[in-house]
């Protein structure tokens, strides 16, 4: 409850902060200092001191999982402002408001991660989705800009309406909103309403998390959008839906009485291929990005996939170690003058710790042993390998995986091995500091990942 | 042996031009805790770690050195020394980052060689490759970055399929990775081909094994000659090294039935490697196709098993290691000298450096197993056990193919021989020196370690005997 309100209040506070300041250094200090506050206020809930006491009659339900998950979303965030709180407030003249819609679809993050009820759910998508709108289109005098939020706004109502579509017919069927009321059969005869219900939900939840075959909206979207906000739409966002996804395979999804495995695994394997295989024929290293979202959006549904114990805590981890080396490549790569491949020659000769944490950062999107990357995948396939049967499926995600390295290792070897004078902004020690702590970070979690695990069971 | 490992870690940030003294110091004294460990320190209460690790995952932090991880490590602690010392005036861009990452390297392959729980030595595997794939692409030739690229993707794509065979076996074990638990594993006949496949194709990556050599000289050749040294002194045995330790005892049933078809692989592999060889106009190739060539004896060894063959492979991977390190200086000092590593552009060495050709000469002679010598105790005996085999059919079919095998080894060995370094001088070579001393010393301690192994082995082969008795016990179960 803590994250939820005091997200909610801290929005508001950004928004009025600029009536009280035109100062942006001010802005700044406050949006961080107010992040790190509701990471302690979260923190303080983990560990059983609510500060608000609600009734919410059922329809939130504060789980230690969902916990942890805004725990990590807010420490991700906070590390997300440190890095590049200046390149959120060059994007346009109203910085207070961009930080106050973050802190808004912060509150949506604490929702969906915490909801008992598909109306709680429906309203955390749309908390969410409604300031992403906003931001995707904040560079105004830009063409591509206003064109990705549009896009990204006309297929998101579409989305929305699938979604409303969906509840209402499982309302129709069950005739409860309650995850919890799911469970029990009382409309006799209306089964296939519920299961064309869910259906619906699982399209428009996977719209969200952009699989396939409903990722069309995400290159343009992620490549036109500010690259600040592409950043935190690619990872928190994204990783928030997935964490609301699960919540559903819970109650909603064996409610059913039908196997899912089917459906699933073939969207897993289609947003593997495409994810990966496009992101090879990239050249601008955003766009790139961008397609590897998907392909790393396949390896979470896995968790869906394979819904036991492991994926759960798989999730978890999967969020950070993605949503840490996600973040810190994107904060390089809005720096960078030339976003394309070719821009990041030389890099390692002109700022040599910028490049070799962007190397952690990628060697963990790539999962190779040392960093969470590894584990966070480890999880993935051992989960999908402890369920037994398709195995298939196991082997189709290393050769995606193998695939992803390609790609991965183009940005390390423009690095490293070849000459160009890489351009870019002026950085300071600030953030060079914030990135070596998140490649530590990185390297810590990837050989004692039972760091963050450890949480779960208190 | 932990401080070892993680000291290792520490010169990746020394930002001198003394990094290679300290990269060299930091060798010796591995080598030298090695040598304790081996001798004074020989008992389990110094020589097996054991800590938990990952609670929730029941993998522990198990280090134990039995008889072939002490011979491997010693072969891993020897070569690196070796291996800086012999290349010392070889000089690269930002060395600190060179000898860092060759350390680190060295890290990877010691606790591959020392971990006793699966995921563990899964980890150590790919700390091992990922230095060397920096060392390559960075210092590497010309065509570096693609060929060090198929390099990676290959080996990590065999490395994933062995995570995926680690992960089934977990799970049958009772969630555990310690090896001592998959030793008591009974599965059926399909579990056992299905793990045999998954963690074949890992080892036979990196071995490599025919077909799965493509990037092997390519690599070998594009790489600088250290980093060369390293890859198949001692890289290349991590591959036999797995076959011996986690394939062959895990799934001894698979191994004994489908054993035949990979040792078919292992001969196919061997000719055909020894046939390249001899069109090769440049060292590297050369050496690198011979290095496939003495592989495959070691796979056909492994598939068919003997108590003479395992023994004979447990020698050999020690000799293969140095010789192999005895040609690639050699390789090195000639390119350095000359910078070209065409045969066809040089001719008469010796007369101009006639200690070079003396030692280059005992290893090569050496690498094709001469009596004396170290490879020849391995050689034979493996070839003894491949006939001796009572697990193959065709047992003299490979024997036969192997002996080939060697021969074709003379004809190029000798033949780079005569035409590198006797004959007339020409352009290139008439102003030739001999090396430097300090190649002369490495190559001095290798040929003398050649000598002693190859008069005498018994210390060597009493460390791995009662290994390969166990090897060869748990396959002979079925």
């Amino acid at each position: 409850m803590n994250g939820i309100i005091l997200s909610a209040i801290f929005g508001v506070l950004m928004m009025f902060s600029s009536i009280l300041t035109s100062n942006k250094a001010t802005i700044r200090s406050l949006a961080i200092v107010l992040c790190a506050l509701l990471l302690a206020g979260n923190i303080a809930e983990q560990s059983g001191w609510v500060l608000f006491h609600v009734n919410t009659s059922g329809m939130l339900h504060f789980s230690s999982y969902g916990l942890l998950f805004n725990s990590i979303a807010y420490f991700v965030t906070l590390l997300y402002f440190l890095l590049s709180a200046r390149d959120i407030e060059s994007v346009g003249i109203n910085a207070a408001e961009y930080f106050a819609l973050l802190f808004f679809i912060l509150a949506g993050v604490a929702i969906v991660s915490s909801y008992d009820n598909l109306l709680m759910l429906f309203l955390g998508i749309e908390i969410i989705s409604i300031p992403l709108y906003i931001l995707t289109g904040s560079d105004k005098r830009n063409l591509k800009s206003n064109e990705a939020a549009l896009k990204y706004f006309l297929m998101g109502s579409f989305s929305t309406g699938i979604m409303l579509m969906g509840i209402t017919l499982m309302y129709g069927a069950k005739g409860t909103f309650a995850l919890s009321g799911l469970t029990e059969t009382v409309n006799p005869g209306r089964n296939a309403w519920y299961i064309s219900g869910l259906l619906l939900l699982l399209i428009s939840m996977a719209f969200k998390v952009s699989a396939a075959p409903f990722h069309f909206w995400t290159p343009d979207v992620y490549d036109g959008a500010p690259t600040v906000f592409t950043a935190f739409m690619a990872t928190m966002v994204k990783a928030a839906v997935f964490i609301g996804f699960i919540r559903l395979f819970d109650t909603a999804f064996p409610a059913s009485g039908q196997n899912w495995k089917l459906v699933l695994s073939v969207i897993t394997a289609a947003t593997l291929f495409i994810g990966n295989v496009t992101a090879i024929f990239q050249q601008s290293v955003k766009r790139m990005l961008a397609y590897s979202s998907i392909a790393q959006a396949g390896f979470m549904l896995f968790a869906l996939y394979s819904y036991n114990d492991l994926s759960k805590e798989g999730l978890i981890l999967y969020s950070l170690g993605y949503s840490l080396a996600t973040v810190g490549i994107f904060a390089v790569l809005i720096r960078m003058k030339d976003y394309t491949f070719e821009g990041f020659n030389g890099l390692a000769r002109t700022q040599p710790v910028l490049a070799a944490t962007t190397t952690i950062f990628l060697l963990s999107l790539a999962g190779i042993p040392l960093t969470l990357g590894f584990f966070s995948k480890y999880y993935m396939l051992a989960a999908a390998v402890k369920n037994g049967g398709n195995l298939w499926l196991v082997f189709f995600a290393i050769l995606c995986a193998v695939i992803s390295v390609y790609y991965y290792f183009r940005v390390i070897q423009a690095m490293y091995f070849k000459t160009g004078q890489a351009e870019m902004e002026p950085v300071n020690a600030g953030f060079r500091w914030t990135l070596v702590g998140m490649a530590a970070l990185v390297i810590l979690l990837g050989i004692f990942p039972n760091l963050v695990l450890q949480y779960l069971y208190f | 042996m932990i401080p070892l490992i993680t000291g290792l870690g520490l010169f990746f940030v020394r930002s001198e031009s003394a990094s290679k003294n300290l990269a060299f110091f930091s060798t010796l004294v591995s080598f030298a805790l090695m040598l304790a460990a081996v001798s004074v320190w020989d008992s389990p209460h110094y020589l097996v770690y054991d800590h938990s690790w990952l609670g929730a995952l029941n993998s522990r932090f198990h280090f134990a050195l039995d008889g072939m991880s002490k011979l491997l490590c010693l072969l891993t602690v020897i070569s690196f020394p070796l291996i800086i010392y012999g290349t010392w005036n070889n000089s690269y861009e930002d060395s600190n980052r060179f000898y860092g990452l060759l350390l680190l390297s060295q890290a990877g392959l010691l606790g591959v060689f020392l971990s006793m729980d699966a995921l563990l030595f899964y980890f150590f595997w790919e700390l091992a490759l990922i230095p060397l794939y920096f060392l390559s692409s960075r210092w590497g030739g010309e065509r570096r970055i693609p060929v060090t690229i198929k390099f990676f993707v290959y080996t990590f794509l065999g490395s994933l399929f062995m995570l995926i065979g680690m992960i089934i076996l977990y799970n049958k074990a009772g969630q555990s990775f310690a090896y001592s638990d998959f030793l008591k594993l009974k599965m059926s006949a399909n579990e056992e081909f299905g793990i045999f496949l998954l963690l074949l194709l890992a080892f036979a990556i990196k071995m490599p094994l025919w077909p799965f050599h493509t990037w092997q000289p390519d690599t070998y050749e594009q790489s600088p000659t250290p980093v060369t040294a390293v890859l198949s002194g001692v890289m290349a045995k991590m591959g036999v090294f797995g076959l011996l330790r986690w394939l062959a005892p895990v799934v001894p049933a698979a191994t004994y039935q489908y054993g035949d078809n990979v040792a078919t692989l292992a001969v196919i592999g061997m000719l055909y490697a020894s046939f390249v060889a001899l069109q090769q106009d440049d060292l590297k190739r050369l050496v690198a196709y011979s290095s496939i060539a003495h592989i495959g004896l070691m796979i056909l060894a492994v598939f068919a098993p003997s108590f003479s063959g395992i023994q004979g492979v447990m020698i050999q991977m020690f000799s293969h290691g140095i010789n192999i390190l005895g040609m690639w200086l050699v390789v090195n000092a000639i390119e350095q000298q000359f910078g070209t590593r065409k045969i066809s552009d040089l001719g008469g060495i010796a007369q101009k450096a006639p200690a070079l050709t003396l030692l280059l000469v005992i290893v090569a002679l050496a690498n094709i197993a001469m009596p004396l010598t170290n490879a020849f105790i391995g050689e034979f005996m493996m070839f003894n056990g491949v006939l001796g085999s009572t697990a193959t059919k065709f047992g003299i079919a490979y024997a036969v193919a192997g002996g080939l095998t060697i021969i074709l080894g003379a004809v190029y060995t000798l033949r780079m021989i005569q035409r590198v370094f006797y004959g007339e001088t020409n352009a290139l070579t008439a102003n030739a020196t001999d090396i430097s001393l300090n190649v002369q010393i490495t190559l001095a301690i290798i040929v003398v370690a050649i000598l002693v192994v190859g008069i005498y082995p018994k210390p060597i082969l009493s460390l791995t005997e009662e290994l390969s008795q166990q090897i060869l016990n748990r396959m002979n179960l079925k």
